[in-house]
């Protein structure tokens, strides 16, 4: 077998129940390097449970994690801490650390986790912000900062660690209209320089002009695979395509108003 | 074990006896607390220039002096000094008032400060004079968002309220250890005397809870909706 | 050279209120030290503790804060003696002031360990944190500066709480003014003065409070 077949991570049959209530049932993704993939469905369908069974912040109940071919040790902390060092997350709600400022947001990683000096990891986060187009905001702390950069602030702290993979879960939900724009350039940015994603997201333009495969989750189940080239074209009757009419509608529907 | 309990039981009604007086002691302190806090916390936002000067000088003396070096200050020194007569419980309730005053007064300023400035605007545009609109706009609301702090206050003052025994006022403390002194049965009268606090502390807590309830505006937290 | 001559009466006074200032001094660091370390023991417990340890805390501290300060020291110094126990006024005051003070700081500690959200954890296990890495470079700025605020004034009410110290006989600042107001029969002058020890020490204390705060601010933070 070649080794650019093998995936950067993959994720096989992968459960998962809160409180007696089945989120996950079986999921497997897998993820070329160079890959992107959309997953999309109604909330509460298990994109974000999945995501965040994938680098493990939830433990799956059943199925397993691989990185690079090798699978992560679920019961060992160590090899957790490990997996999601090399898996980068982008939250909704971004999360950045509260009592830090936006250049620290990024060093503290690097130099607690990676043992980075801290000339080293300053030097590291101001270039990711400059990456981002915040190289002039390095001082400023979350609170001073508008959500569109916040969200970017995520992007380079998670960047700045060298992940293998980027998941990002809903990565522009929580943003006013008129920000999200300048966090979906990013992504795109990324994108063209061949990062692996796997995103959870309600935004038509990255659905449909950056996936390479779409990933239709209801119910716990991913009940549609395919590009958006097949999966996307009106009339076709695909779950997928019925629910981006809705989201346009909905989108328009915002813009008219 | 027999000795100890019946020490307890012997003493209880001169103990609760005690307890009125710590009773009145502390609503007599809260009312006087309430008076001034409302009317310092008035000046302290509205007032000129001198007046919030004078003021915060006496919230800086009452919030910084110890209730003990204050009793002796004010009962053995200053009013037999001034030639006043007054008796132990009402010097303590006067000293225990004009400290709850000085605490009460920042609540009461904290919670003036936190409604939003149209308010005050909205009622001068009516037509309200700035006393109406104090009265009738201001503290009502600023009085509801208080209850919480206010009765901190209160527990505050009921606990502090056990130091009245030092010049001889006589509530639980001062009868407590008036019986241990003759029965020598120290622990279990301590003991019986801070059950009897935490039962007030409980009882007024839950008091000013269900004022809390009762004077609540469907929706009304005080703060600026955003 | 003489500038100012003391009458026997002022020279009494400040030769007794300085020596109990140092007594006073000497009650006040350990049991806010003492305070401070049983409110971060007992906060952590009250915050993250297993259901039945949380009990027990909360348990003290609703005690502790339930009862006035002067029951508690009289139950350590005149009613353990009952149980056959003795402590020295010193050491009954500084127990005291430790387990009270610590019941109060318990709260703001529980509260700002509370008040951080479920997101700064995540952020942090996102980046592979450890546990223990959180905690250090996450969870103990955070709390700190949320509990800074209600700390700092607790120790500031324990250095006016350490007047009770007299009440077990320990001689400080009060105990000793009381002596020579008892003495001259001058209460007035004596607790004015003593007023105004009592007024320096607690001013310096928000000084200090206020400079620690200011130096922890970060702008926005707390804020919700």
């Amino acid at each position: 077998m070649n080794s650019s077949e093998i995936p950067v991570l993959q994720a096989d049959k992968v459960s998962k129940s809160f409180s007696g209530q089945r989120i996950l049932n079986g999921v497997s993704v897998g993820l070329k390097r160079g890959e992107i993939k959309v997953l999309i469905g109604p909330s509460g369908g298990g994109k974000s449970t999945l995501l965040q069974c994938i680098n493990c912040l939830v433990l799956p109940d059943e199925g397993s994690i691989s990185l690079a071919g090798v699978e992560v040790d679920l019961h060992n902390k160590k090899s957790l801490y490990q997996l999601r060092q090399q898996v980068g997350m982008i939250f909704q709600d971004f999360n950045l650390f509260d009592h830090l400022n936006a250049l620290d947001n990024i060093t503290i990683a690097l130099r607690k986790v990676k043992k980075i000096s801290r000339t080293a990891a300053e030097k590291r986060a101001r270039l990711e912000l400059e990456q981002v187009g915040l190289g002039d905001k390095t001082d400023l702390y979350p609170a001073q900062l508008s959500g569109g950069q916040k969200q970017r602030v995520a992007i380079a702290r998670a960047l700045a660690m060298d992940p293998q993979v980027l998941l990002l879960d809903e990565p522009t939900s929580a943003l006013d209209p008129e920000l999200i724009g300048e966090v979906i350039a990013v992504i795109r940015n990324l994108a063209g320089k061949g990062m692996t994603m796997l995103m959870a997201t309600h935004q038509i333009s990255l659905i449909s002009t950056l996936a390479d495969e779409i990933l239709f989750m209801e119910a716990g189940v991913i009940v549609e695979r395919g590009a958006p080239s097949l999966l996307l074209v009106p009339g076709c009757g695909s779950k997928s395509a019925g629910f981006c009419d809705r989201l346009s509608e909905l989108a328009d529907g915002e813009c008219k108003c | 074990m027999h000795a100890q309990l019946n020490a307890v039981v012997d003493a209880f009604p001169y103990l609760l006896f005690g307890a009125v007086n710590t009773a009145l002691i502390v609503l007599a302190a809260m009312g006087i607390g309430l008076v001034i806090g409302v009317v310092v916390a008035i000046g302290l936002v509205y007032g000129p220039g001198w007046l919030k000067l004078l003021l915060s000088a006496y919230l800086w003396f009452f919030r910084g002096v110890p209730i003990l070096a204050l009793l002796f200050l004010f009962y053995f020194g200053l009013f037999s000094y001034l030639n006043i007569q007054i008796n132990a419980l009402a010097a303590v309730a006067l000293v225990l008032g004009c400290t709850t005053g000085a605490y009460q007064a920042n609540i009461f300023r904290g919670a003036i400060m936190s409604l939003p400035r149209g308010q005050f605007r909205a009622a001068s545009a009516l037509g309200m004079s700035d006393v109406a609109a104090i009265r009738s706009i201001i503290l009502p609301q600023a009085l509801r968002i208080s209850i919480p702090a206010w009765s901190n206050e209160y527990s505050i003052i009921l606990k502090d309220s056990a130091l009245a025994f030092v010049i001889g006022a006589p509530e639980i403390m001062a009868r407590a250890q008036f019986v241990a002194s003759r029965t020598y049965q120290h622990l279990p009268l301590y003991l019986a005397a801070g059950l009897l606090y935490f039962l007030l502390t409980w009882a007024g807590i839950s008091a000013l809870r269900k004022l809390e309830h009762k004077v609540r505006i469907p929706g009304y937290s005080g703060e600026e909706q955003t | 050279m003489q500038v100012l001559t003391l009458s026997p009466f002022y020279h009494d006074l400040l030769d007794a209120l300085n020596r109990g200032l140092l007594m006073s001094v000497a009650l006040i660091v350990p049991s806010a030290c003492g305070g401070v370390l049983i409110g971060i023991l007992a906060g952590t417990v009250r915050a993250f503790g297993r259901p039945w340890m949380r009990s027990i805390v909360a348990a003290y501290a609703a005690l502790f804060r339930g009862t006035p300060l002067v029951v508690q020291l009289f139950v350590l110094y005149y009613g353990l003696p009952n149980l056959g126990l003795y402590l020295s006024p010193y050491s009954a005051a500084v127990i005291g002031f430790m387990l009270c003070s610590g019941a109060y700081q318990s709260e703001y500690v529980r509260g700002a360990l509370l008040s951080i959200k479920k997101g700064q954890y995540l952020g942090a296990q996102a980046l592979g944190f450890s546990a223990w890495q959180t905690l250090q470079s996450i969870i103990v700025p955070q709390a700190i500066r949320r509990a800074i605020h209600g700390c700092g004034n607790e120790i500031i009410y324990l250095i006016k709480y350490s007047s009770l110290a007299y009440i077990v006989t320990c001689m400080e600042l009060t105990g000793e003014g009381k002596t020579i107001a008892t003495e001259y029969f001058r209460f007035t002058e004596v607790f004015a003065v003593i007023a105004l020890y009592y007024l320096t020490l607690v001013s310096l204390a928000m000084l200090a409070l206020k400079k620690i705060e200011k130096i922890l601010f970060i702008p926005g933070f707390g804020r919700n």
